[in-house]
């Protein structure tokens, strides 16, 4: 095929989905040039599987994304059909939004998005292989022929290089949802010297909600508080759509059992490593027998479709089976399948060859993000590209990389566990992930992100203001609480017996009642109203940071702890090799790894105490033993 | 970690005239200062370097003076470590030394690691890179020993104790955990606040049982627990006076769980002995009668030493022999005193109401038989098993250190849910407990509480 020069660009970004369009757009903003290659412009920000977005840890990405100026959290703000806050009997830091996404109307507004992107072009094609020179990405060009150069690249391909959709004894080569997969990018990431491993992940059947008998489920409904993600957000959605309940019934649990030997998850058809937090129905029947039942949510998947997505029934059973199955389920008697449950197989490079930036270690210049680098979900991916996006730009502009730590965001956590522990399955995030979670919590995203996302140009003016003034406000108003002292009347005493507590015996600082835990900031308010009513996002803070102040301090001094640790930095060009005394198992793992700093050497498995301890006299000394060439 | 602050005994273990214990890192002369008091007020933070100053040390929480001090403040960088060094001259013996170790890791200090020292000497500088072959191998050496002397020295038992405490936690933890990130699956029970409170008091007492159960670990913390009995005017004043004054007090301390007894602390022979109710023994007050049969026979109970007196000028009373009953199984010496007088207490009788138990005869009044009596407190205790000054009580020292920060956090713990804090901000103090526990049997890998998660709960879409 004869090739032709299509264009020249800072940044080119490959795959449109939720990686892919953050990339393009922190990239774009930042004032690069950019262009997205997608190989169908109708499946932008397509959600393949969950009709949702946010809960526990992945809703707080989400905040984090938005207050670094992504565009996640406005478009789900636009385009749901639902949203809760979830763990709200909980303690602050694990308070998470979630919402059900109208996923057609999401994938239509992120369209729009881009399109109307000023330093965005959009294109729709399908890139064949990378053009790299002296290990130096340089462009590349597409099926057609197109060459397009560029002095940077984001790879975010999701599960489709070299993706295989599995359904009972039925395996094609396919992306998800029977798009085009992509073998030949695959196939020469191998051949530039990418270590590739294969991971699975599943998706559930879809039926047509005409035909459930709702009448058997429970109702599930959205907040009727209006919620956002976006700090942006001033309209708010008041028309929802519930989801359903259901269990699975004994009837289930017996056409899995009797089924299992057609199940590709049993049969040895399927080889790739599946995700232990998001297992198929069969997994959990087989692993969990004592289980009498488990749950089965039912998610509409928009406004404008009867598909609903069952939750909990993700399989790779044969068709027929997956049909028992759902007909074995209340409320699912009748339901018409519409589509199918499956799982897919596909290829992702090891994250550990990646830096923190996200760039990689084999060729400058080239970014990956997303799914490819073995995580799961779309909030995951989004921040993934966030950051891949505005680390090339940065690289193009000649500005300073931006690498978030595991104190200031999940997202800083999600990035330095894929580059320093690298995963044997789908990652996904976790609360537990998190060393310091009460820092990261969902009201504060902005407090610790806003100002990075407004230094890099992508929050603006207007925004930064505002983000200002509730700062100054929170301040202000923890400075008062701190100040004023509220003396035992009859008044205070009323509202304090509102809440059970004991009766005030001696006058107290506001802020040191406010620490009682039955108290909260609305009965402080009434005692000593401020001179102007805040804005309950200000109050909230306010709340939060003075009654857990004892265990916030506590978290900042383990954080300033490892902090020396991450400032001691390891040179790049460091050779373990030549550094006596370090244990074998450990110089590999250093030798992969390459960590930036002590405290990421410290956190790779397989590198001791007294490895550590061994490198810090090298570094100490200022003496590396041996420059690699 | 690397960059905190450590601690540890720097003169060799045994009876000194004086001990010190060096503190070197960037938070030497805060922890210092914490718990320092020089006469005049002043704070260390405010003096120059390379200087020494009298004073006391007071523990902050409970007020009690612990030890009076000097202390020398060298600031950094002309320090053997190159880091701020604080070393505090205490008085010499386990116990004195020990109680100031324990202090300031209370304080937040962490107590070092063999050789630890020399290798911050190292790594910030201090040392001549030529040797740096031997010195790295040393860093090995040390460090791998170090390792294998707290893992083979710990007892099996031990071990897997403390496993089975941090496997519970660790199931506490994941259930907490999938509360949060799991919160609308109904098959996962939900972990109250008075669940927590359950599992965390269960670990607290099994924590403090450990406590108790490692003597060598109680007596180095807190000396041998020594009640001196016996009917009134036998001469139990003048027995703990001598001791007292042959041995010079160390401390004297309030009791937190006894209220109204006082203790005093006197090192016999290298034996940190802890005497109960000193208070009660000047008074010539009984102590059954001051606290009461219940509290006394408790005190009893948890003696680690009787010393019951007898007089050998007097027969043998009823009292006397309740008392002898009171004690049987315990570890007795019995001190007949009085042997200047002409003697009418009957020895045989003695001897077979007391199988196995050593006595000795004093006459206090004229200062004789006493070193007999100390010998023979020394002898129980030894029996030729302690050496002073070897790894054995380093890294003992260490594990107590932790358990007590383990104990600690999980207090916390406790306090937060008696509070009524959330779940999920006292599982902060929970996890920490799980951490600090893995530091003792040497486990702190930090994946296990996402793979017990996936495995005890049947979790996904």
């Amino acid at each position: 095929m004869s090739k032709f020069e299509a264009g020249t660009f800072d940044c080119i970004v490959i795959g449109a989905g939720h990686a892919g369009v953050e990339a393009a757009l922190s990239a774009a903003r930042m004032g690069a040039s950019t262009l997205v290659l997608t190989m169908n412009l109708d499946m932008i920000a397509f959600m393949p599987c969950n009709p949702s977005l946010g809960g526990p840890a992945k809703g707080i990405v989400v905040r984090e994304i938005d207050a670094m100026g992504g565009a996640m959290g406005k478009v789900i703000d636009k385009t749901h059909i639902q949203m809760r806050m979830l763990n709200t009997g909980k303690g602050p830091a694990v308070r998470a939004l979630r919402a059900q996404a109208d996923k057609v109307l999401y994938q239509q507004e992120m369209k729009r998005i881009l399109e109307e992107e000023e330093n965005l072009t959009l294109h729709q094609g399908v890139v064949e292989d990378l053009i790299v020179e002296d290990g130096e990405v340089k462009g590349l060009f597409t099926q057609v022929g197109a060459v397009y150069r560029a002095k940077t690249v984001i790879i975010t391909t999701g599960t489709f290089l070299r993706g295989e959709v599995i359904i009972g004894d039925l395996k094609y080569s396919s992306g998800p949802n029977n798009q085009m997969p992509s073998i030949g990018l695959a196939e020469n990431l191998e051949k530039l010297g990418f270590d590739m491993v294969r991971f699975k992940t599943g998706t559930p059947p879809r039926v047509n909600s005409r035909t459930i008998d709702y009448s058997k489920t429970e109702i599930q409904p959205g907040d009727e508080k209006p919620r956002a993600f976006s700090y942006e957000t001033t309209e708010f959605i008041t028309d929802q759509l519930p989801c359903w309940l259901t269990y699975t019934a004994p009837r289930t649990h017996e056409i899995i059992n009797e089924n299992l030997h057609l199940s590709p998850m049993y049969s040895g058809a399927i080889k790739g490593k599946g995700p232990r937090y998001c297992p198929s129905i069969e997994d959990k029947i087989v692993r969990f027998a004592d289980k009498s039942r488990h749950q089965i949510f039912l998610e509409p998947e928009g406004r404008n479709t009867n598909e609903v997505y069952v939750q909990g029934l993700s399989t790779s059973l044969p068709e027929h089976v997956q049909r028992m199955l759902i007909e074995s389920v209340p409320g699912l008697e009748k339901a018409e399948m519409m589509r199918a449950g499956y799982a897919i197989e596909y290829d992702a490079i090891t994250p550990t060859q990646l830096w923190p930036t996200l760039e990689t270690k084999k060729i400058r210049n080239l970014y990956t993000a997303g799914q490819i680098n073995g995580t799961s979900g779309y909030e995951e991916a989004a921040a993934q590209g966030l950051m891949a996006g505005i680390n090339a730009a940065a690289n193009v502009l000649e500005k300073e990389e931006v690498i978030l730590g595991r104190a200031d965001a999940y997202i800083g956590v999600l990035v330095d566990d894929l580059v320093t522990k690298g995963t044997s399955e789908p990652y996904r995030l976790l609360t537990s992930r998190a060393e310091y979670r009460l820092l990261l919590r969902h009201d504060n995203a902005d407090m610790r992100l806003t100002e990075i996302g407004y230094k890099l140009g992508l929050i603006s003016e207007e925004r930064h203001d505002a983000f200002l003034m509730k700062k100054q406000q929170i301040d202000d108003e923890i400075t008062r609480l701190r100040q004023t002292t509220i003396k035992p009347n009859e008044m205070v005493q009323a509202i304090i017996q509102e809440t059970d507590g004991s009766d005030l015996r001696e006058p107290m600082k506001a802020a040191d009642l406010l620490k009682r835990p039955e108290i909260k900031y609305n009965q402080i308010e009434r005692m000593v109203p401020p001179t102007e009513k805040h804005s309950e996002e200000v109050e909230e803070q306010v709340e939060i940071s003075i009654k857990y102040e004892g265990y916030i301090e506590k978290s900042l001094q383990q954080v300033e702890r490892m902090k020396k640790m991450e400032n001691k930095k390891i040179p790049e060009n460091i050779d373990y090799n030549a550094i006596s005394g370090i244990a074998t198992e450990a110089k590999s793992v250093l030798n992969e790894v390459r960590p930036l700093s002590i405290a990421q050497a410290s956190r790779i498995s397989g590198v001791n105490p007294a490895d550590i301890s061994i490198l810090l006299v090298y570094i100490e000394q200022g003496k590396i033993a041996k420059v690699s060439s | 970690m690397h960059f905190d602050t450590i601690a540890a005994i720097s003169t060799p273990m045994g009876e000194g005239a004086i001990s010190i214990v060096r503190l070197s890192g960037d938070e030497a002369v805060q922890i210092a200062d914490k718990i320092f008091h020089k006469p005049a007020g002043k704070k260390l933070i405010d003096e120059p370097s390379h200087t020494i100053h009298y004073g006391h040390l007071i523990d902050p929480t409970s007020g009690e003076t612990v030890e009076e001090v000097m202390v020398s403040l060298m600031k950094a960088p002309k320090t053997f470590t190159r880091e701020d060094v604080v070393e505090v001259n205490c008085h010499g013996g386990i116990v004195a030394v020990n109680r100031v170790l324990q202090l300031i890791l209370k304080e937040g200090a962490r107590l070092a690691e063999p050789g630890e020292f020399t290798k911050r000497a190292f790594l910030n500088g201090r040392i001549d890179l030529s040797q740096s072959e031997a010195v790295m191998d040393l860093i090995r050496a040390k460090t791998d020993r170090a390792m294998n002397v707290a893992l083979t020295q710990m007892d099996g038992k031990l071990s897997r104790l403390i496993g089975g405490l941090r496997q519970a936690l660790l199931e506490t933890l994941a259930q907490v955990e999938v509360n949060i990130d799991y919160p609308e699956y109904d098959d996962v029970e939900e972990m109250t606040i008075p669940l927590m409170i359950q599992k965390c008091t269960w670990v607290k007492e099994e924590i403090d049982k450990l406590l108790r159960t490692s003597s060598q670990g109680k007596i180095l913390r807190e000396g041998l627990s020594t009640v001196i009995i016996g009917r009134p005017n036998v001469g139990k004043s003048s027995l703990l006076n001598s001791l007292i004054q042959e041995n010079k007090a160390i401390v004297t301390n309030i009791a937190g769980t006894t209220r109204d007894i006082i203790e005093e602390y006197v090192n016999v022979r290298g034996v940190p002995l802890r005497l109960v109710d000193t208070a009660g023994i000047r008074e010539t007050e009984d102590i059954v009668e001051r606290i009461g049969v219940e509290k006394s026979r408790k005190v009893l109970k948890e003696a680690d030493l009787i010393l019951l007196v007898l007089d050998s000028a007097e027969e043998l009373t009823i009292e006397d022999e309740r008392l002898f009953e009171a004690v049987s199984g315990m570890d007795t010496i019995i001190v007949i005193n009085k042997t200047d007088l002409p003697r009418k207490i009957d020895l045989v009788r003695v001897k077979q109401l007391t199988s196995n138990v050593k006595i000795v005869t004093t006459s206090l009044l004229k200062d004789e038989g006493v070193d007999e009596l100390e010998e023979a407190i020394a002898g129980l205790f030894f029996e030729g098993n302690l050496e002073a000054g070897d790894l054995t009580y380093v890294s003992n020292a260490r594990h107590i250190a932790l358990l007590h920060n383990a104990r600690t956090t999980i207090e916390d713990a406790l306090g937060a849910a008696d509070e009524g804090v959330p779940v999920d901000i006292i599982q902060i103090d929970v996890t920490r407990t799980w951490e600090i526990l893995g530091e003792i049997i040497g486990d702190t890998v930090q994946d296990s509480l996402i793979n017990q998660l996936f495995s005890q709960f049947c979790l996904g879409k």
